[in-house]
C-alpha cells in the first residue's frame, strides 16, 4: 500500500530551481532514506511535504488523499509529522507538555472547558497524560517527564522530538538528520530506536541523513538528490553502488 | 500658505525623518534589532549643541562636531553595554531593553536639564530663497534638504565601495557566513551604531533648529515616526529610508495643513498599519522568508 | 495513599484530578490574593488603615489586573504589546459612557457590572481589529503597531465630542470599591491561570517557544495569538472601566505611552510569564512611588533601569544556570520525599 506519492514535485525561489521533478513512492511500513550532498534540496523537500513551502509544480498524495498546496496545519492533521535538523523543542515547557502538544489535535476540548475546568477537562487531560507517558516510556524518558525540555542532554532531546512527532499519530514520519551531532554509540542506539518505532508503531518513515552507515544499516530504499533533482533511487545497496552516486559524493 | 510651500515644508521635515530613518534601517539591517533608543540619541545630540552653544558659549562648528562625536560614542557605548550581551536573546528581550535605554536617556536628560523646553540656539542662518510671487523656501529647509541628500550619497558610496561598507552588507545578509569569511561581526555592528548615532546628532541639529525648542522627550516622537518611515520605505534599505522619510514628512505636513493638526499623528500612524497590511516589506524592501 | 493506587497514577509524582485542574501556580496566586485581601480587610475593620492606605487599594488592584493581562501577551505568548493603556482607555470610555447614558435605565447593581462587561467587550473588539492584520507579522512590528494604536486612540478620543474631547469625560459615578476590584482580580486570575494550564495555554506557550515546531504539530498560530491578544485587551478594558468609576473622570492623556510602559515594567519586574510575580510587582510599583514621594522624579529612571537589568539578567547564561539549579534542586527534593513516603507505606 502506498503511503506517500509525489509526482514531478518542484519549486522555484525567484529564478532558482531548488527542487525539480521529484517523484518518489513510499510503501506502508517502509524506512526510506533521502540523501545527497549539502544544498541538494533535501530539507526543501521536507518543507514541501509539510506545507511550509507551496510547490510550484507537481502533486503530493498521502494515503490516497491529495495534499498538494495545503497548509502546515492541514497537513499535520492529514498525517505527516516531522522533526527538525536543528532540534526545535518547546524548551521552557516540560518534557511531558512537549509530547502533549503533539496530541493537540488528537485529544481536544473547547475553550470554555479550558477556562472553567468543567466537563471533559480532567478526563481528557488524563487521557493525554496516559498517551504521552506511554510514549515517553517507549523512549526511556518517563523519569524526565517533569523536567524542562531544555535541561535534557542532546541525545534525549532528539528522542523527545521524535516522541512528540509520534504523538500526532502520523501516517508518515519525517526525520531531518536525526543523527546529526551524535557520536557513533549514540548513532547506533538511534538506529535501534528508529527500527523500533517502525516495528512498534507500524510507522512509515522518511529520513534525511548524512551518516551513510545509518542509511545503509536501516533504510530499505533510498533516493539520492543532487542539485534539486533525483540522481538515483531504489534499493539501498544498489543505489549506493551506482557510479553516478559515488561521483556526486566523492567528486570526479 | 500655498500648497507648494506646504509641500516644501513637508519635504524639509521629511528629510530630517529620512536622516533618522537611515540610522534605524542600518541598525535593523545589520544587528536585526529595532533600536528604540535611536530617537532619544537625536535629543541627546540637540542637548549637546544647546549646552555647548548656550551654556558654554562655544563656536557653532565646534558645538556641532562635539555633538556628532558625543552621539557616536554614546551609540557605541549603548551597543556594548546593553545590546551586545543580548546577541543570542529573543527579539522580545532586545526590544524591551531598547525601550529601557530610551527611557534611561530621557530621564537622565530630565534630571540634568529639567523637564521644561529650552530655546534652541539659531545656528543655521541661510537666507530664504524666493521663487516667483508666493513661494519662499526658508534657508533652514533648503539647507536641511541639501545636507540630507549629500549624506545619503556619501553613505551609499561608502557602503558600495569601502571594505567596511561591503562587510556591512555581508553581515546583514548572513551573519554566520560573514563571520566565517573572517569579518569581525562585532566590530561591524559597532561601526553601524556609530554611523547611525552620528547621523542622529545631525538630525538632532536640524530637528531642533526647525522647531526652535528642545525637551527631554523631543526625540521620542520623531524617532517613532522615522521608524515608520523606515518601514514604509522597506526596512533595511537605504534608499527606502530616504523615500519613506520624505513621503512621511510630506503626508504629515499636508495633513497638518489641510485636515487637522491634532489628527496628523494619527494619520501618520495609520499609514504604518496600512503599509503593514498591504505591503509588509515596504516600498523598496525585499521579501524575506524565515528559514526552517 | 497506598502503593497500589500510586502505581495506577499517571506518573511517579502522582497528579490527582484536583491538582491537575489547579496546579501550584493557581493555588499560590489565589492564596496570595486572598491573603492580601484579608490583610486589607483587617486593616480597615480594625481602623488601622489610613486614608492614604485606602486610597491606594483600588489603583493597586487595577494595576494587578493590567499586569496579569499584559503578562498573557508578553510572558505567555511572547509578543510585545505597547498599547495596553490604549485598550484600557477604549474600555474605560466605552464602559463609563455606557454607565452615564443608562443611569435611568438600570439600578447600580446591574449597571456597574454591565458597564464593566461593555468596556471589556469593546476593548476586546479593538483587540480583534488590531490583531487580525498585525499578528501575522513579526514581533517588532507588533510592538510598534500597538504603540501606534495607542497614540491613534488618544488623538481620536481628544478630537471626538462625545468623549468630552481634551477636557475629558466628567461626572462618572464612583462605584468602584476595593471589593469590586478584588472580585475582578479573582475572575481575571481564574480565567488566565486556567487558560495557561490547558491545551489552549500549552499551545500559546508552544508558539512562544518555537513557532515553527508548533505549526508543524498543527497548532493554529493565528487563532491562539488572537485569543491571547483579545483576552488581554478584554481585561485591560475592564480595568479601564474600574479606573473611570474610581476617579470619576477620564482624560485621554492618562492613557499615554508611558502608562503602557509602566504596565510593561510590572510584567518584566515580576518575571515574564510569572503571574504571581505580576501580582506582587504591580503592588510594589503602585505603592513604592507613593512611599517615596520625594523620589517621584526618579520614578521613570528606576523603571528604565529595571527594564534593562531584568533583560540582561534574563539573557545571562550564568543567571539562567543559577535559576535552573534552584528549580531542579526543588524538584529533586520533592521527588525524593515522595519516594520516601512510598517506601514508608
Amino acid at each position: 500500500m502506498t503511503i506517500l506519492e509525489t509526482k514531478k514535485l518542484g519549486i522555484s525561489f525567484g529564478g532558482l530551481r531548488a527542487v525539480d521533478d521529484f517523484s518518489i513512492s513510499i510503501q506502508k511500513g517502509q524506512l526510506y532514506g533521502l540523501i545527497g550532498p549539502n544544498g541538494a534540496g533535501k530539507t526543501t523537500v521536507f518543507n514541501l511535504l509539510t506545507g511550509v513551502y507551496k510547490p510550484t509544480d507537481g502533486s503530493i498524495t498521502l494515503d490516497g488523499e491529495n495534499i498538494t498546496g495545503k497548509s502546515t496545519i492541514e497537513i499535520s492533521k492529514a498525517g505527516i509529522a516531522r522533526t527538525f535538523q536543528n532540534i526545535r523543542l518547546f524548551k521552557n515547557l516540560s518534557v511531558l507538555d512537549n509530547v502533549k502538544l503533539g496530541l493537540h489535535n488528537r485529544v481536544k476540548y473547547n475553550l470554555l472547558t479550558s477556562i472553567f475546568k468543567v466537563g471533559s477537562y480532567s478526563r481528557k487531560e488524563e487521557e493525554m497524560n496516559k498517551i504521552a507517558l506511554e510514549l515517553l516510556r517507549v523512549f526511556g524518558l518517563e523519569n524526565e517527564a517533569q523536567l524542562p525540555a531544555s535541561s535534557l542532554p542532546y541525545g534525549m532531546q532528539r528522542k523527545l522530538e521524535i516522541a512528540r512527532a509520534l504523538a500526532t499519530n502520523p501516517k508518515l514520519l519525517l526525520l531531518d538528520e536525526p543523527a546529526a551531532g551524535m557520536n557513533p554509540n549514540e548513532t547506533a542506539e538511534l538506529m535501534e530506536t528508529i527500527k523500533f518505532v517502525r516495528d512498534e508503531f507500524d510507522m512509515t518513515i522518511l529520513l534525511i541523513e548524512h551518516d551513510m552507515r545509518l542509511v545503509a544499516g536501516i533504510c530499505e530504499e533510498i533516493c539520492v538528490l543532487n542539485f534539486g533533482t533525483v540522481l538515483a533511487k531504489g534499493k539501498t545497496s544498489e543505489v549506493l553502488n551506482d557510479p553516478r552516486v559515488i561521483t556526486a559524493y566523492l567528486g570526479e | 500658505m500655498s500648497f507648494l510651500s506646504q509641500l516644501i515644508n513637508g519635504l524639509s521635515v521629511g528629510s530630517i525623518y529620512a536622516l533618522i530613518a537611515l540610522g534605524y534601517t542600518m541598525v535593523y539591517g545589520i544587528a536585526k534589532m529595532l533600536n528604540f533608543a535611536h530617537g532619544d540619541v537625536i535629543m541627546v545630540g540637540a542637548y549637546t549643541i544647546f549646552t555647548a552653544v548656550s551654556m558654554l558659549g562655544l563656536d557653532y562648528w565646534i558645538a556641532i562636531i562635539l555633538s556628532v562625536v558625543f552621539c557616536t560614542v554614546l551609540g557605541i557605548v549603548i551597543e556594548k553595554i546593553a545590546y551586545k550581551p543580548l546577541r543570542k536573546a529573543s527579539p522580545l528581550t532586545v526590544l524591551i531593553t531598547a525601550i529601557g535605554v530610551s527611557y534611561l536617556l530621557q530621564n537622565i536628560v530630565l534630571l540634568i536639564y529639567g523637564s521644561h523646553q529650552r530655546p534652541f540656539p539659531k545656528i543655521i542662518s541661510v537666507k530664504s530663497i524666493k521663487i516667483g510671487e508666493n513661494l519662499v523656501i526658508s534657508g533652514e529647509a533648503f539647507f536641511t534638504m541639501v545636507i540630507t541628500i549629500v549624506i545619503m550619497i556619501i553613505l551609499t558610496l561608502f557602503i558600495k565601495n569601502s571594505k567596511t561598507g561591503r562587510a556591512m552588507v555581508a553581515v546583514s545578509e548572513d551573519k554566520g557566513a560573514a563571520e566565517l569569511m573572517g569579518i569581525n561581526v562585532n566590530r561591524i555592528i559597532s561601526i553601524t551604531f556609530a554611523i547611525g548615532s552620528g547621523l542622529a546628532a545631525i538630525a538632532g541639529l536640524f530637528f531642533a533648529s526647525t522647531y526652535g525648542f528642545i525637551g527631554p522627550y523631543s526625540g521620542a516622537m520623531p524617532g517613532i515616526k522615522a521608524f515608520i518611515a523606515a518601514v514604509l520605505g522597506g526596512i533595511g534599505s537605504i534608499p527606502g529610508a530616504m523615500l519613506g522619510g520624505i513621503l512621511l514628512g510630506v503626508v504629515e505636513g499636508l495633513s497638518k495643513a489641510y485636515i487637522s493638526t491634532e489628527l496628523s499623528d494619527a494619520i501618520v500612524f495609520s499609514i504604518l498599519i496600512v503599509i503593514l497590511l498591504f505591503k509588509p516589506s515596504g516600498l523598496l524592501g525585499k521579501n524575506v522568508t524565515e528559514k526552517v | 495513599m497506598g502503593a497500589k493506587s500510586e502505581k495506577n497514577k499517571p506518573f511517579p509524582g502522582g497528579i490527582g484530578r484536583f491538582r491537575q485542574k489547579y496546579d501550584n501556580n493557581f493555588l499560590i496566586s489565589f492564596g496570595i490574593m486572598i491573603a492580601i485581601f484579608l490583610f486589607c480587610f483587617l486593616m480597615i475593620a480594625t481602623g488601622n488603615a489610613t486614608r492614604h492606605f485606602k486610597s491606594l487599594l483600588v489603583p493597586a488592584g487595577i494595576n494587578i489586573i493590567l499586569a496579569i493581562s499584559l503578562n498573557l501577551v508578553v510572558g505567555i505568548l511572547g509578543e510585545l504589546s505597547l498599547g495596553h493603556a490604549g485598550f484600557m482607555s477604549v474600555g474605560a470610555y466605552a464602559g463609563c459612557l455606557f454607565s452615564i447614558y443608562t443611569q435611568e435605565l438600570f439600578p447600580i447593581g446591574v449597571r456597574f457590572p454591565l458597564s464593566l462587561l461593555v468596556g471589556g467587550l469593546v476593548a476586546a473588539f479593538f483587540g480583534l481589529v488590531i490583531g487580525v492584520p498585525v499578528l501575522r507579522l513579526k514581533g517588532d512590528y507588533l510592538a510598534i503597531v500597538t504603540l501606534a494604536f495607542g497614540e491613534i486612540i488618544r488623538s481620536v478620543i481628544i478630537n471626538l465630542d462625545f468623549t468630552g474631547g481634551a477636557a475629558g469625560l466628567k461626572n462618572i459615578e464612583k462605584h468602584t470599591t476595593y471589593t469590586s476590584v478584588f472580585i475582578i482580580i479573582l475572575i481575571t486570575l481564574f480565567v488566565i491561570l486556567n487558560l495557561i494550564n490547558s491545551r489552549h495555554g500549552r499551545a500559546i506557550m508552544a508558539i512562544r517557544d518555537n513557532r515553527i515546531a508548533a505549526e508543524s504539530l498543527g497548532v493554529n498560530i493565528t487563532y491562539f495569538k488572537l485569543l491571547s491578544f483579545i483576552l488581554a485587551a478584554f481585561f485591560a478594558g475592564i480595568a479601564g472601566v474600574l479606573y473611570g468609576h474610581n476617579i470619576g473622570s477620564l482624560t485621554a492623556a492618562q492613557f499615554d505611552y508611558n502608562r503602557s510602559i509602566e504596565i510593561l515594567v510590572m510584567v518584566v519586574l515580576g518575571g515574564m510569564g510569572n503571574i504571581k510575580g505580576s501580582i506582587i510587582s504591580a503592588i510594589l510599583i503602585t505603592i513604592i512611588p507613593e512611599m517615596l514621594r520625594g523620589a517621584d522624579k526618579y520614578r521613570m529612571l528606576f523603571y528604565s533601569i529595571i527594564l534593562i537589568i531584568m533583560m540582561l539578567l534574563n539573557a545571562s547564561p550564568r543567571f539562567a544556570e543559577f535559576k535552573r539549579k534552584i528549580r531542579i534542586k526543588n524538584l529533586a527534593s520533592a521527588l525524593k520525599s515522595k519516594s520516601r513516603q512510598k517506601e514508608e507505606v
